[in-house]
Parts: C-alpha cells; structure tokens; sequence
C-alpha cells in the first residue's frame, strides 16, 4: 500500500502581538535610533519648550499621541492613499491630530494650552512624525506602525525632559515650575531648599541665566549626544 | 500610480472627513472652551487683589471665583471721557478689539471691589505689546488712584523663562504693590528699570527680557492714563 503522504495543512506561525520585534520597535528609537541624538531630527522644537520640565512634559504626550495615531491612520491607508499626494495626506492626518490635541487640552486644561498653545500647534512641523510616517508606516501594518509612533514619541520626549530638567535646573534652580509639583532647588533665597545665602560655600552660585536661551539648549544637547555616543558603542562610526 | 481621477476623489473625500470631524469637535467643545476662557480672565482680575483676598488666584475654584464676581465685584464699562456707558459688563468687553479702534470708541472695563473692610479699589485693564506679541494686564488701584495695591500680567507668545516671567514669575508682580502713579501732581507711571529699582515710580525688571520690560512700562502708561478722566469724575462726586 502506497503510503500516501498527506499533506499537513500548512499552520502559519500567528506572529505575537507584542513579541521581540514589537518590543524592538518601542526600544529602538529610546536608544540605538533615537530620533534627537541619532537622527538629528526635531531639533528646532527641542530647543524651543526645553526652557520649563512641565511644558515639555505635556509636549511629550502630545507628540507621543500625534506620531502615534498619525502612524497608525496612515498604515491603514497606506494602500490607498496615491502616491503622487501621499506627504500631503501624510500633513493633513498629522494637522488633524494636532487640531485634536490643541482643541482636548483647550478643555481639559486651559492654562497648561495657554502655556503652550504655540509649541502644540507647532508639532505639525516637527520632523520626526512626518518622517516616521514615510519611512515607516507606509510600508508597515497598522499595529506595528502605532507601536513604533510610540517608541518614536518617547525617544523624542525622553530628550527633551532630559535637557529641560537640565536647563531648568541651572537656569532658573527649579523643576516642575508651574505646575502643581513645583519644586524650588537652589537659589538665593529661604524659600529654596538650597539657599545659597545661608550656605556659605555655595554662596558663589548663581542661577545661569545662559540656560534660559535656545543656545543653551543647543550646548545641552550637543553634550547629550557626545555622552550618547560614547556610552553606546553601536553609535560609533566605523568608517 | 493612481489615475488623476482616483486622485482628485480620495483627497476630496478625506477634506471632508477631516473638516466634518474637527468642526464637530470644536463646536462640541465650544461651551467648555468659552467657560475656561471666563474663568480664565476673571481669575486673571482676582491676581492683582491677591493681597487683599488673602488667597492665591491661581488656586481657586471655579465657584469661588464666580461667587467673588457676583458678589464684591461692581462691573463698570467707561468711555475715554470718563461717561459710564450702559448696558455693557466689563467681562464681555474684549481689550484685543479695542485696542484696534480709535481711543474716541473704545470701551475701558473697571472692575470695583469692595471688601469687607469697605475701601474700594479699582481694577483696571491695560493692554499693550511684548517683544513677540501682545501683552495685557491688570492694574488694582486704591482709592486714591494714586497707589497700585497690586498687578497682574499675561502674555500671547513672549519667551518662557524670560518674558513669560511677567506672567510666571510672582515676584515681578508682587513689585508693583504699593507703587505711585503721580509724582505731586504729575502723572510718570511706574517704570521697569535695570540695575536696581529705586522710589515709587520704579520696579526691577527681569534679565533678557528688556523688551518685554519696557512694553509692560508702556502698556502701564499709556493704558492708566485713559482711565483718568472717569478718577477725576469719581474724585470730584466724593
């Protein structure tokens, strides 16, 4: 009796919905491809909000939510969308998102949005959301795009709190100053935790005033990726 | 590639999606925003008599707020002669459209408070420009319309950490307490100097923000100065 092979039917691998790729695609962009250090992108808003921690937090959330949806509209587009106008689409979705987020914090929060109101609507300039979306989302499947807008999100708002505790600290001896956490760390008077005019070997201390400014910025985190580089040796160019 | 044709219909098709979309959120959110905006403004009243409410602005509720508003605040709307005009609250006046018209048209809010003690003061509203954008604010004045008895400040776009700080930075505020308007009989303002504020005309101003300083002490001149006829009229009813 010829035996007969049967065929098995094939059982296609169901991938994980989060496994190690998924996992890569959050991790990636906070260290290895950070879009600030590595990729050089979204400078401009980096060097804008970093003044304060609390505004750049809430920039944050705000870009980690427009990279992320704007990610994920577009991957579920990505078939249709022409080609001839898909970075016009790509602007439309990342505007629409960020009406949304300007228009919700509007409600929710209006004297964070007053704070804020020109950064917010500045996201839509902001490279790294348009970049993900061409380099990525148009040729990946909506989850995976959601979850590397994510990833992309909080590597770019990582540095920016990064640099913003930084220049707040030294520029104005706060953390957090204007919002309910407000925190007064070093300065010349009794209501900070560190008075330098009672501490007589810290009495030559003052706040720097250079911090404040967008070249302070640019200092903080040119030092950021000079540290990034040198900690990470996957970063060092072999060439 | 898609035909023109396909072209023409998606992009179509999405504008309408997306303005259909935000222009129901907007006006689903028109109510809130308007609300938050009111309160907003008020509190922004309130901060320049923190002093004398005893009680942060920034820290009071909505009803607090409110309640204050209905019942130490008198709303008097006045003209640039001084004439009271009727029929108009101060809080629906808005002071970016009237600094547009010609002075002869304009509308100027005073809001009157008068706490438990029985003295009254005098809130004004004074609007002017910063370095990047319009600055506002505004003035309490003791009964005399000499003395500020506090000030508040806000801004549209001027740079967090430098001229922002009138706005974020209490103790810019907090300097014009106490201030005089008139030196004798002459009106000089209160001006926002460097190097070290001296007598009643002058308070510090912030460093790296020169610009924004001056145009608060412009705003602050030209804008009091408006209110003068409607002082002397109350002045002489006394």
């Amino acid at each position: 009796m010829a035996e007969t092979t049967v065929k098995k039917p094939e059982v296609k691998e169901r991938e994980p919905l989060f496994g190690p790729k998924e996992k890569r695609l959050i991790t990636d962009p906070l260290n290895d491809n950070n879009p600030i250090t590595v990729q050089v992108l979204g400078i401009c808003s980096a060097l804008a909000v970093t003044t304060l921690v609390y505004p750049s937090v809430v920039m944050s959330i705000a870009v980690v939510f427009v990279i992320a949806f704007s990610s994920l509209f577009t991957s579920l587009l990505r078939k249709s969308i022409p080609k001839q106008v898909r970075m016009i689409v790509q602007l439309v979705i990342i505007a629409t998102l960020v009406t949304v987020v300007e228009l919700v914090l509007k409600a929710l929060n209006y004297e964070v949005y007053k704070q804020l109101s020109v950064f917010i609507g500045l996201i839509i300039t902001n490279c790294i959301v348009m970049g993900r979306l061409e380099a990525f989302s148009m040729a990946n499947k909506p989850w995976r795009s959601f979850l590397d807008g994510i990833g992309n999100g909080l590597g770019y708002g990582a540095i920016l709190i990064i640099v913003a505790v930084f220049r707040e600290l030294f520029g104005k001896g706060t953390l957090f100053a204007g919002s309910p956490l407000a925190w007064q760390i070093i300065g010349p008077s009794s209501e900070y935790m560190l008075d330098t005019t009672s501490i007589s070997w810290l009495g030559w201390y003052q706040n720097n005033n250079l911090m404040v400014l967008s070249a302070a910025a640019m200092f903080v985190i040119g030092l950021l990726i000079w540290a990034h580089r040198s900690w990470n040796p996957k970063l060092v160019d072999v060439s | 590639m898609h035909n023109t044709r396909y072209v023409v219909i998606f992009v179509t098709v999405l504008t309408v999606v997306v303005a259909l979309l935000l222009s129901l959120l907007a006006t689903g959110l028109q109510p809130i925003h308007q609300r938050n905006e009111a309160i907003y403004n008020k509190k922004a009243v309130l901060a320049a008599i923190e002093s004398s409410l005893n009680q942060e602005a920034a820290n009071m509720s909505e009803d607090q707020v409110q309640s204050i508003f209905d019942e130490d605040i008198q709303q008097v709307v006045v003209d640039y002669r001084g004439n009271i005009i009727e029929g108009v609250r101060s809080e629906d006046v808005d002071m970016a459209k009237e600094r547009k018209k010609p002075v002869e048209q304009r509308q100027f809010p005073v809001y009157i408070y008068e706490g438990e003690s029985g003295d009254k003061i005098y809130i004004v509203s004074v609007r002017g420009s910063g370095l990047w954008d319009e600055i506002w604010g505004n003035i309490a004045l003791q009964s005399d319309f000499n003395t500020i008895a506090g000030a508040s400040f806000d801004h549209k776009g001027e740079t967090p950490g430098l001229g922002a700080e009138i706005k974020d930075n209490p103790k810019f505020s907090e300097q014009f307490e106490g201030k005089e308007l008139y030196d004798g009989d002459t009106y000089t303002s209160v001006d926002v100097v460097k190097n070290g504020a001296r007598g009643p005309h002058e308070v510090d101003g912030i460093s790296g923000a020169t610009i924004t300083g001056n145009g608060v002490a412009d705003m602050l001149e030209q804008g009091i100065q408006y209110y003068e006829p409607y002082f002397e009229t109350i002045k002489k009813s006394n």
